[in-house]
């Protein structure tokens, strides 16, 4: 005689067992692709900006990330919510990739603007998008700024300041 | 245990254990292939060829690859390239394969469209066929990368930013593909993985379930006539061959499908001596550089046509941005063609120069299909640009029309009789 009820409950608690096991198994994949605590930990980079050219794109590494770094000449306008002010000179410090799908726009220091040349975007020297498919203008880091010293991924004064007005 | 005698010979010894006879029968001197086929269906098997050369030398260059960021690129282009014996040629073949794999698997496709070889009883045919072609995109994106010269980093940039599309979750996505912030150590080793692993072994089993859904439905023939295939096959073992309707798999088949596998080969290989350059991009000898974007950026040419889907979105409409309609422009070209045995609403199943409406869209989706693999690779400035909007545009207008078309031309069928 075969006790349904039972098999009916080896069967459920089976079930059970098997779904918890399944729903952990899938907890331990998806952390086996999670960044590493390396990765993770917040790389700060750090920039003298006194010595960079006026017009002359810099480009630091930050967090495998291209960083602009470009300082604005006489005739160069800033934008609002868009430049810092570091000593007499306006900058733009903006993270140098596309934000259509991440290609690295170029510098053209005769019409000072950047254009992407992977789906033709075009931004202004401050990084806001004129032409193309780009969403948004260039996202900016979080930087701190100590005298013309810029430490980028820590959110200081400067950077909360911009970011209000943006 | 049951009562074995003692075997008369190799062949009957497997047979008592193995039912070998039943099994050939069953899957090759007995299993039945329609008469009124054209070369167009040798496309199979020969894709299982090409499945099995591309095994065959990725194998061979598996032994000397390294996944590694500081190791790859010079364990492909200078050991494999220029130490390992012979490694050249497997590399060749490995990429000339590649991309002559997707050419069949285009012809193939195109011809199950052309004769409506996914309808009336054929669906499944059509979605495992899918699921090949879908995970062979993935398998062919991801061995893009392991060189990791300049274009398979970028693509693997650009491929992996398309998840940051998705709403709310797309930044975390993107770096949980990654494993990093950026395309690093840890995408190449677990592409890698998906490489010469995981997707291989769902490219297996989906081909295994292709064949499987065969089985019930059958190979469709040139006029898509339905007939009793019991019938048929009875004929042919009485030895009315002439007369049926239908050969056998084995040798009947087989035979002719291996004559059109050699003439291609012939063809393959002419490609892997003599002009294996097609398939290997000048800018990915440059090693990879995550601070340099290449001038010009665009992938294999098989994917061109989805890429000039994706950005030729190039402006916002109604305050949507150029960036979100591109990828839900790719987002539909890249699932639609699941879903093609319920846009067709017309139940005949004909080659389509003998249906009056969709031949018309049949021809205007393969012009469209050209011109997108045409402008896909062109810089998309200026005149290009529109171009690549318009013909993105009326590639979503065919497949949205398609019901419509269908549903009138099977009013206008039955209208006739």
């Amino acid at each position: 005689m075969i006790n349904e009820s039972r098999r009916g409950f080896v069967g459920k608690a089976f079930g059970a067992v098997a779904g918890v096991g399944a729903v952990a198994s899938l907890v331990a994949m998806k952390k086996t692709w999670d960044p590493l605590p390396s990765v993770m930990a917040a790389g700060f980079t750090v920039v003298d900006v006194s010595n960079m050219e006026e017009n002359k794109l810099n480009i630091v590494v930050w967090r495998g990330k291209p960083i602009f770094v470009l300082k604005y000449s006489a005739d160069m306008k800033p934008t609002e919510g868009r430049n810092v002010k570091i000593g007499d000179n306006y900058f733009s410090v903006m993270i140098g990739l596309c934000t259509h799908l991440g290609c690295i726009p170029a510098y053209r220091e005769d019409k000072k603007d950047f254009k992407c040349a992977c789906h033709g975007g075009k931004y202004t020297d401050a990084g806001v998008q004129t032409f193309g498919p780009p969403p948004r203008p260039l996202d900016i880091p979080p930087f701190d700024l100590d005298g013309t010293t810029l430490t980028l991924g820590k959110d200081g004064a400067a950077y909360k300041e911009l970011m209000a007005k943006a | 245990m049951a009562e074995f005698n003692k075997a008369e010979n190799l062949g009957e010894w497997f047979d008592q254990r193995l039912n070998t006879k039943a099994f050939w029968k069953t899957m090759m001197s007995e299993y039945w292939i329609p008469k009124d086929i054209n070369f167009l269906w040798a496309m199979g098997a020969l894709l299982a060829t090409l499945f099995g050369i591309l095994l065959i030398s990725g194998i061979f260059l598996l032994m000397y690859y390294k996944p590694d960021v500081n190791l790859a690129f010079d364990s492909v282009n200078y050991t494999i390239m220029q130490e390992v014996g012979y490694g050249w040629l497997f590399r060749h073949i490995h990429a000339v394969g590649a991309s002559i794999v997707f050419l069949v698997i285009y012809i193939h496709m195109f011809t199950g469209i052309y004769y409506g070889s996914y309808k009336k009883g054929r669906e499944m045919i059509w979605i495992s066929g899918m699921i090949i072609f879908m995970t062979f995109s993935a398998e062919g994106f991801s061995g893009y990368m392991l060189p990791w010269g300049q274009m398979s980093y970028w693509a693997a940039y650009v491929i992996t930013e398309i998840f940051g599309g998705i709403p709310f979750i797309g930044g975390d996505l993107v770096v949980w593909i990654r494993g990093n912030f950026y395309v690093s150590d840890a995408t190449l080793t677990r592409f890698f993985m998906l490489h010469v692993l995981l997707l291989p072994l769902g490219i297996l089993g989906a081909i295994v379930f292709h064949f499987y859904t065969l089985r019930f439905p059958h190979v469709n023939n040139q006029e898509g006539d339905f007939f009793d295939y019991e019938v048929e096959s009875k004929k042919f073992l009485d030895g009315n061959k002439k007369e049926s309707k239908v050969i056998n798999f084995w040798p009947g088949f087989l035979s002719k499908d291996i004559m059109v596998i050699n003439i291609f080969m012939i063809f393959f290989f002419y490609l892997v001596f003599y002009h294996y350059n097609f398939a290997m991009d000048p800018i990915n000898f440059d090693k990879a550089n995550g601070l340099k974007t290449p001038e010009h950026i665009y992938p294999e040419w098989y994917f061109l046509w989805s890429y000039e889907v994706l950005r030729g979105w190039f402006f916002s409409i109604a305050g949507i941005s150029g960036k979100d309609l591109g990828l839900m422009a790719f987002a539909f070209a890249n699932g639609i063609f699941l879903v093609m045995p319920w846009l067709d609403r017309s139940p005949t199943v004909a080659p389509a120069n003998r249906r009056p409406y969709f031949k018309i869209w049949f021809w205007l989706l393969m012009l469209d299909l050209v011109i997108l693999t045409i402008f896909g690779k062109l810089p998309p400035t200026g005149s290009n640009a529109w171009v690549g909007f318009f013909a993105s545009a009326s590639f979503l207008i065919l497949f949205i029309s398609l019901p419509f078309i269908t549903n009138m031309e099977a009013k206008k069928a039955g209208g006739k009789q």
